[in-house]
């Protein structure tokens, strides 16, 4: 029964982009672990963090493009599922620390001792056990959005209204975090992590391994995402975005269908940030800072929103774009540069890169098909002289 | 004593009072609509036609009076989805029908079915609905356009579309609102038939200007003034009446 959305949503694009993210969730290990660094073929340690880093964001970019581009929910806020699930991953990892940390205590983490904290606190328990924690990863940030959601929906907050709210939930967030007794490393964050399963987070064998499941998960998202949209749900999702008020009076219960999509969401963001953390080695509360958010959001409207592979792409691009110029001499400039791409791709480019490719494929073959519409048109009632405009 | 009457209708406001800011948009409202009915209702700008229809459907909450459908069914107590699910359908003043969706996904999202979200997610493309599609495309005169996105089609083929839409839904009554804004002779007469041909099996209320679209239709006529009834008869009769001569001319 299941595989039936499944089989759907397999159209000549969806086989492509998965047959290449499979590519590259073997090819990259494989190249970077198993060919000699003097090999021409080598790929660099450098590039597998960098990219590592990418596809998570990738993951996010396709989890906010599956809410804003087909359902027309425009989540300023993502950033907090993200940093949530990065949270429950980051807990894992200090709980793993053990003995090794500064002050060598077996079971709190470093910033508790030095706080002087004489116990773990309740949240805490549970942490050092692998598959509790990937539980929470996905269990907290989505039960947030859906408390979040089942108030906001039910009281049909939409537009620039929810973006808003959305926005204050990742900020108080933020402020939750950066304090101490709030329980997880105020300003410093969690970081300092030795092993994953037992791997050492920085080894080589661990980073490929890491971006390889990264790049699966993207995979699986972007299945799950394709088989969604290609389904009458999905039709239904486009149906609200566009004229909600008419999608009620069909009997849809719309914030059912809103709430649905936006929790999964949040649990693809909270994996996204999951596997985010132990490749960069540190969560902190900057994470939750509204203006990654935003910055999320300007990756999908780049790449193209209502795509799905526009946010992939749109996320390593801008991404990279980011990497490059905040690493040259126009590293102060790059703010504005991200500002200016905004602006540039509302005004020339408003269905991003994507969809502006898949603008000019479609049109291809509809000047041609033009003449055919005609003589049906011609062979319809409504083959009057050209229509009046509505009054 | 108003329990005969509730029961034989299919539509019946008594009393239904709604007000905006001070503005009685429904002043003591009282109307009845028996089964297998076509009425049209006239009035002038402001009369209260459309808020009327938010009463019915369940988007304006009536600050008074009483709303029943189909003798048993309180309207006042649900909301527009319950309403629509107990079959009674909307078409809008302006049409809105999905842009970005074709011809044949329109009527698929309209066809009377489990709205759930399980059972949208794990639908089916099935030759039932696409018969079931077919049929009604064929009554609203748009299978050869099935395949085009609905935002191309000319404004009447949507008035046509949105007709289809609520045709799909198998409603008891349908709420029709000014559906021949804008469009051609030709077309203004196509679709007074067309909605002669959908009253053979439904109720159905029409909220019109066109008064020679009305004469048309042929059918019972409620003229509304300042959100009351004003005068109810056949089209003669109702044109005759000095309230509405009154009321249509002297502004």
């Amino acid at each position: 029964m299941s595989a039936f959305p499944l089989t759907r949503a397999l159209d000549r694009a969806t086989v492509i982009v998965v047959s290449l993210l499979a590519a590259f969730a073997i090819l990259v290990p494989l190249l970077n672990l198993a060919v000699p660094a003097s090999s021409p073929f080598h790929v660099s340690s450098y590039f597998v963090a960098l990219f590592g880093k990418y596809i998570c964001y990738a993951i996010l970019a396709l989890s906010i493009d599956l809410i804003w581009g087909y359902c027309g929910i425009l989540s300023l806020g993502h950033g907090a599922f993200f940093a949530l699930g990065g949270y429950a991953m980051g807990m894992y990892l200090m709980r793993q620390i053990g003995t090794r940390g500064v002050y060598a205590n077996p079971i709190l983490p470093d910033f508790m001792v030095f706080l002087n904290w004489p116990e773990l606190p309740v949240y805490w328990y549970g942490f050092q056990h692998f598959p509790y924690a990937l539980l929470m990863i996905v269990l907290v940030p989505g039960l947030l959005a859906l408390v979040f959601g089942w108030f906001a929906f039910r009281s049909r907050v939409t537009g620039v209204y929810l973006s808003i709210i959305t926005q204050a939930l990742t900020f108080a967030l933020m402020l939750g975090f950066f304090r101490n007794n709030f329980g997880f490393g105020g300003n410093n964050g969690l970081t300092d992590f030795k092993d994953i399963l037992g791997f050492n987070v920085q080894a080589p064998g661990t980073r490929a391994t890491l971006f390889a499941i990264s790049t699966l998960a993207l995979m699986i998202g972007f299945l799950i995402c394709r088989s969604i949209v290609a389904s009458k749900f999905g039709k239904v999702l486009i149906a609200i975005r566009d004229a909600e008020s008419r999608t009620r009076f069909l009997g849809y219960r719309v914030e059912s269908y809103k709430l649905f999509v936006f929790t999964l969401s949040a649990c693809m963001a909270g994996i996204a940030g999951a596997l985010y953390v132990p490749q960069v080695g540190i969560i902190n509360p900057s994470e939750f800072s509204p203006g990654n958010s935003i910055e999320a959001v300007i990756w999908v409207a780049v790449g193209g929103r209502g795509t799905l592979t526009g946010a992939i792409l749109g996320a390593v691009v801008v991404n990279y774009a980011k990497t490059f110029f905040t690493s040259g001499p126009l590293a102060p400039y790059w703010l504005f540069m991200l500002g200016g791409l905004f602006i540039a791709v509302t005004l020339l480019l408003p269905r991003g890169i994507v969809g502006t490719v898949e603008h000019w494929l479609k049109r291809k073959p509809q000047s041609d098909a033009q003449a055919a519409t005609a003589n049906d048109v011609a062979g319809s009632p409504s083959g009057e002289p050209a229509p009046r405009p509505a009054e | 004593m108003d329990d005969d009457l509730t029961a034989g209708s299919m539509l019946y406001l008594d009393g239904v009072s709604v007000s905006f800011d001070g503005f009685k948009a429904l002043n003591n409202l009282s109307l009845t609509v028996a089964p297998g009915e076509m009425r049209a209702i006239i009035g002038p700008n402001g009369a209260g036609k459309t808020t009327m229809m938010d009463v019915v459907t369940g988007k304006t909450r009536p600050d008074d009076g009483e709303v029943f459908f189909n003798g048993t069914q309180d309207l006042t107590a649900l909301d527009e989805t319950q309403i629509a699910e107990l079959g009674i359908g909307r078409k809008f003043q302006k049409p809105t029908v999905f842009e970005m969706h074709t011809v044949e996904d329109n009527i698929l999202l309209a066809l009377k079915s489990d709205r759930r979200s399980r059972a949208t997610l794990f639908w089916r493309p099935n030759n039932v609905d696409d018969r079931r599609i077919e049929n009604i495309l064929q009554i609203v005169r748009l299978s050869p356009l099935r395949q085009r996105i609905a935002g191309s089609l000319s404004h009447g083929q949507k008035q046509w579309l949105e007709i289809g839409m609520l045709l799909a839904q198998e409603p008891k009554l349908l709420l029709v609102d000014e559906p021949v804004a804008g469009m051609t002779d030709a077309e203004t007469q196509q679709t007074a038939e067309l909605l002669k041909e959908i009253n053979r099996d439904r109720t159905v209320i029409v909220v019109e200007h066109d008064m020679t679209f009305v004469r048309e239709l042929g059918v019972k006529v409620t003229c509304l003034h300042e959100g009351t009834v004003i005068a109810e008869g056949s089209i003669d009769q109702v044109s005759a009446n000095q309230r509405v001569i009154e009321v249509y001319l002297g502004r």
